[in-house]
């Protein structure tokens, strides 16, 4: 490389805006965690910890992304490699599955409690071919599972493309020759996938999956509409901290901990899917 | 059935014609009237004839409050009017409030103990009532075959009100009553104004009194008959209307779609009795100019308008809030204002009432205040845990809550030297 | 597969449009009607909503600088991150993720103060700027990811076939790497589309639509809340399908 300044010219227009608008902001905030009254204090923290729900919204956060980014990442492997191995209408295929993605969380949240509420369609759907003969209540607070399920569904709906345009943008760049060749010498589909685009995947894979799993993290509209109070998660947590309780310094301390929550997802992330110099083309 | 490339045609025609807003306008930066329609008729029925432009905007509390603290901090703002409930004014910064003594109110008779609430306990009139509301009961007339024997809709008691729900659980094989425990729900307004006051005759005073055991015990077996859904409504007008739910407690103007949209199916009746009176709050939303207003005299022109009896009638109409001030209301009313206004009469107006105040003096402590019994409430009913453990638990919070704010006991608890007690 | 993945995908978006295009009596019936009635009335009360127009002209005006700027600012760096060795990478690259798993409503306060103070408060371009700030781990990430993947030898041998830096960039690299900056566009737009909390405390008269109505939607009655649901999605479908073809390269190797 001939000019050692030129990857730092290049950063600088992001370094420039990050500072502005997001680091200086950032520790305005963060500071409020740890100042009290009488100047540092943990104290915030352990009234963070301290409230029963903590531990509860903590845990459900974790719970939903572990259920739910897994299966949305073999989806979105499975549908980008069907996108691309596709010739007719594949156009309008790869828009379909795209949608999701032009649709805000508390537009999904309204739309899905369309269709699980008591007298919503998926009720009118059982009635009519006669499984049920009175609508289920599918969302009560006396049985979780159901809607912690209604959740990862509604879940996968929405976040699902997000994963899938990264992963068809960047199996656009795969050589067919890699493909063909190994066709030739008899690779079945599954060995294909596996030993040839995964691997040259990776550096796609591991930015969709870290922005899903940041994301997954600040899990909040589609939650608070499909499981009201009964299903708490951390991020509905720091709302209610800054907004409805004005304790601005639980709710930053509840922030940093989604914010440490990520940085060390993201870390994992990197290190587990690593791409290594020799594995470039 | 009209075309919808026409009506598309007409979107884009539509959009042609509105004016946009000039930089003139009073902001009215609102948490109140935020549904689609009240909005809209809050631009066009109420403030289209303030004399003065008026840009009308409601929000969530969340950007309402953010905002706001940002033009306070800053020292220099765009809000020239804040809409917003009693609790939202307690917790601000009172110096951060213009006087609004100087206001010329013309003949407006507006309520006294509400103006009080506005001084916010300083010797300025740091907001003014803006219009009122409360909590009630509805039904849908399916439902009142179900009443128990010898129960008269206007005057029930808790036990009634859990026997009848009961023998709706087992006429309709599944609970029938609704209660607004979601997120945006009120749910903490009925434990505070409503069940509380009925069994305690208190609020703070005996929060975790005997008394207040055997109201949450009451309220645990009302539960076991209560959807189990209902930790997802936050607006009990929609169960109403979709059958999920026959009778609810909740916000009059969170059941006003209901009235309007079915009144022949749908009745109001007063909220019930206890042993210590027939519990009932009032909900207070309040105007008031922030300090850092570019136009004071503006703002408080446009004070004066919202004031103004015919301004409190169309106010209204257009988000089921009923006036603060003393009007004359003409006949040809909404039906959920007729409907639910009866109710409230009848409830105001019974031998048992039990009328509580609101809380003052809070101070930043009101959301904190609302959490305890929040908390005591999904510990108790939800968790299932033991009454007397949660309630001697809870009682450490609000003992701390009442010590740090140092707010006095307002009614129904008997009045208090310095921080209202828990006894 | 593909049609089942289709049907679950447009099913949800299909019953939006049923109950936006149903009588309220119907939406709030049971069972539903899984077919439209066809009922505009619910549309035209937003049709007829004023500063409706006004506010869908700042949401697009928004959502395009918010586009523009990630990616000129965001490419760039996506490009060092894939191209060179330097310390600080790692951290460089969590750093910008941070702005994505911080809560956006707690930095809205100071950002809100900073913007009154410095005139960007209430202006397109200063929304815009903090959208950009959220739309940047994408448009760097994605551009990261796609660099990678394009060997650093087709570059070079434009350098020697007597291209300089700036030429074989466009010439060779650009194209290649299009689909990405397509990918990184789209979601630039719809988060700034989608966004509601910095839009509604940061913007008064240039309210954008989703900040708009949005908010307002879940106290709705039910019929208004599809009928505003609808009125809010549409747009960034139809920005989505305009520009779909470019997710795919379309000089891309796979495609010759």
């Amino acid at each position: 490389m001939e000019n050692k300044a030129l990857p730092y010219l290049l950063l600088l227009p992001t370094a420039v805006f990050l500072c502005l608008f997001f680091l200086y902001p950032f520790s305005l905030v963060a500071w409020q965690a740890f100042v009290g009254d009488n100047g540092f204090t943990l104290e915030h923290f352990r009234s963070m910890t301290d409230h029963w729900k903590f531990s509860i919204s903590f845990w459900n956060t974790m719970l939903l992304a572990v259920a739910v980014v897994p299966i949305q990442l073999i989806l979105s492997i499975v549908m980008a490699s069907m996108v691309n191995a596709m010739r007719k209408g594949r156009d309008i295929v790869l828009y379909i599955w795209t949608i999701p993605l032009g649709i805000s969380d508390l537009a999904a949240g309204i739309i899905w409690l369309a269709i699980f509420e008591q007298s919503g369609f998926l009720n009118s759907m059982l009635q009519s071919i006669g499984v049920a003969d009175k609508p289920q209540n599918f969302l009560t607070y006396d049985n979780l599972w159901t809607i912690f399920l209604a959740i990862a569904l509604a879940e996968i709906w929405r976040a699902t493309a997000i994963m899938f345009v990264i992963l068809v943008a960047g199996m656009g760049l795969i050589p067919k020759e890699y493909n063909e060749a190994a066709e030739v010498f008899g690779a079945s589909r599954w060995q294909r996938l596996w030993r040839i685009t995964l691997p040259l995947l990776r550096p796609s894979l591991q930015t969709a999956l870290i922005l899903r799993v940041i994301l997954a993290f600040e899990v909040f509209a589609v939650v608070a509409a499909l499981g009201g109070t009964s299903f708490p998660v951390l991020m509905g947590e720091t709302y209610n901290y800054q907004f409805a309780l004005q304790d601005g310094h639980v709710a930053a301390a509840l922030a940093l901990v989604i914010l440490a929550v990520s940085i060390a997802f993201t870390l994992v992330i990197i290190r587990v899917l690593r791409v290594p110099k020799e594995a470039q083309i | 059935m009209k075309n919808p490339i026409k009506t598309l045609l007409m979107v884009s025609l539509t959009a042609s014609i509105v004016t946009s807003v000039t930089q003139a306008d009073t902001l009215f930066w609102s948490t109140q009237a935020k549904p689609v329609e009240e909005s809209q008729a809050m631009r066009d029925q109420v403030l289209a004839n303030a004399g003065q432009a008026v840009d009308y905007q409601p929000s969530d509390p969340g950007p309402w409050l953010t905002r706001l603290n940002a033009e306070l901090e800053a020292g220099k703002g765009t809000i020239g009017l804040l809409g917003a409930l009693h609790g939202d004014f307690t917790s601000m910064n009172p110096d951060n409030l213009v006087d609004l003594s100087s206001v010329d109110l013309g003949s407006a008779d507006v309520n006294k103990t509400f103006t009080d609430l506005g001084m916010l306990g300083t010797s300025e009139q740091k907001y003014l009532p803006w219009m009122q509301a409360t909590y009630i009961m509805a039904a849908n007339k399916k439902a009142l075959e179900h009443l128990p024997d010898g129960a008269d809709i206007n005057a029930l008691s808790y036990d009634q009100l859990i026997s009848w729900s009961k023998n709706m659980a087992e006429a309709a094989g599944e609970p029938k009553f609704g209660f607004p425990a979601g997120p945006k729900g009120l749910k903490h307004r009925f434990f505070q104004g409503y069940l509380y006051p009925s069994y305690t005759n208190s609020v703070v005073r005996k929060f975790a009194s005997d008394e207040a055991v055997v109201a949450w015990e009451k309220f645990r077996e009302l539960w076991s008959y209560t959807n189990p859904g209902s930790t997802n409504f936050s607006f009990m007008q929609e169960q109403l209307l979709s059958g999920d739910v026959w009778v609810a407690f909740d916000h009059t103007a969170r059941l006003a779609n209901a009235f309007n949209q079915q009144p022949d199916d749908f009745i109001a009746f007063p909220a019930p009795a206890g042993p210590t009176g027939r519990g009932f709050m009032p909900v207070i939303a309040g105007i008031a100019i922030p300090a850092t207003a570019p136009d004071q005299v503006a703002a408080k022109e446009l004070v004066a308008h919202m004031l103004k009896p015919e301004t409190q009638i169309a106010t209204l109409r257009a988000t089921n809030f009923f006036p603060v001030v003393d009007v004359e209301l003409p006949a040809d009313m909404p039906a959920a204002v007729r409907i639910s206004g009866a109710a409230i009469a009848t409830m105001s107006g019974s031998a048992d009432a039990n009328p509580g105040l609101l809380p003052a003096g809070l101070g930043d402590q009101g959301g904190k205040f609302n959490q305890v019994f929040v908390d005591s409430f999904e510990r108790i009913v939800l968790a299932k845990q033991d009454i007397r453990a949660v309630l001697d638990d809870q009682k450490k919070a609000l003992q701390a809550i009442m010590e740090k704010s140092g707010a006095p006991c307002w009614a129904p608890d008997a009045p208090s030297e310095g921080a209202c007690p828990v006894e | 597969m593909t049609l089942i993945l289709c049907v679950w995908v447009l099913l949800p978006i299909y019953l939006l449009i049923v109950n936006s295009l149903s009588t309220p009596e119907e939406v709030i019936a049971f069972p539903k009607r899984f077919f439209p009635s066809f009922n505009v009335a619910s549309l035209e009360f937003f049709a007829g909503f004023s500063g409706i127009v006004k506010a869908l002209q700042s949401s697009i005006i928004v959502a395009t600088i918010t586009m523009v700027l990630s990616i000129l600012i965001g490419a760039p760096a996506g490009y060092a991150l894939s191209r060179f060795e330097f310390r600080g990478k790692t951290t460089f690259r969590v750093l910008i993720l941070m702005t994505r798993a911080f809560p956006l409503p707690l930095l809205a306060l100071p950002l809100a103060i900073m913007f009154i103070r410095t005139g960007l408060d209430d202006t397109m371009f200063g929304l815009a700027l903090v959208h950009t700030m959220l739309a940047l781990p994408f448009s760097v990430l994605i551009t990261f990811s796609l660099f990678s993947g394009i060997p650093i030898e087709l570059e070079e041998a434009a350098w020697t076939l007597g291209c300089n830096r700036v030429q074989a960039f466009t010439k060779v690299v650009f194209p290649l790497i299009l689909p990405g900056i397509t990918a990184s566009a789209v979601f630039a737009f719809v988060i700034s589309w989608n966004e509601v909390f910095a839009a509604s405390v940061l913007t008064i008269e240039n309210r954008t639509l989703t900040a708009f109505l949005l908010q307002s939607l879940d106290v709705s009655p039910m019929h208004l809340k599809f009928a505003g649901g609808f009125v809010l999605v549409m747009p960034a479908l139809i920005f989505i399908f305009a520009v779909r073809k470019y997710l795919f390269s379309m000089w891309g190797i796979a495609n010759r």
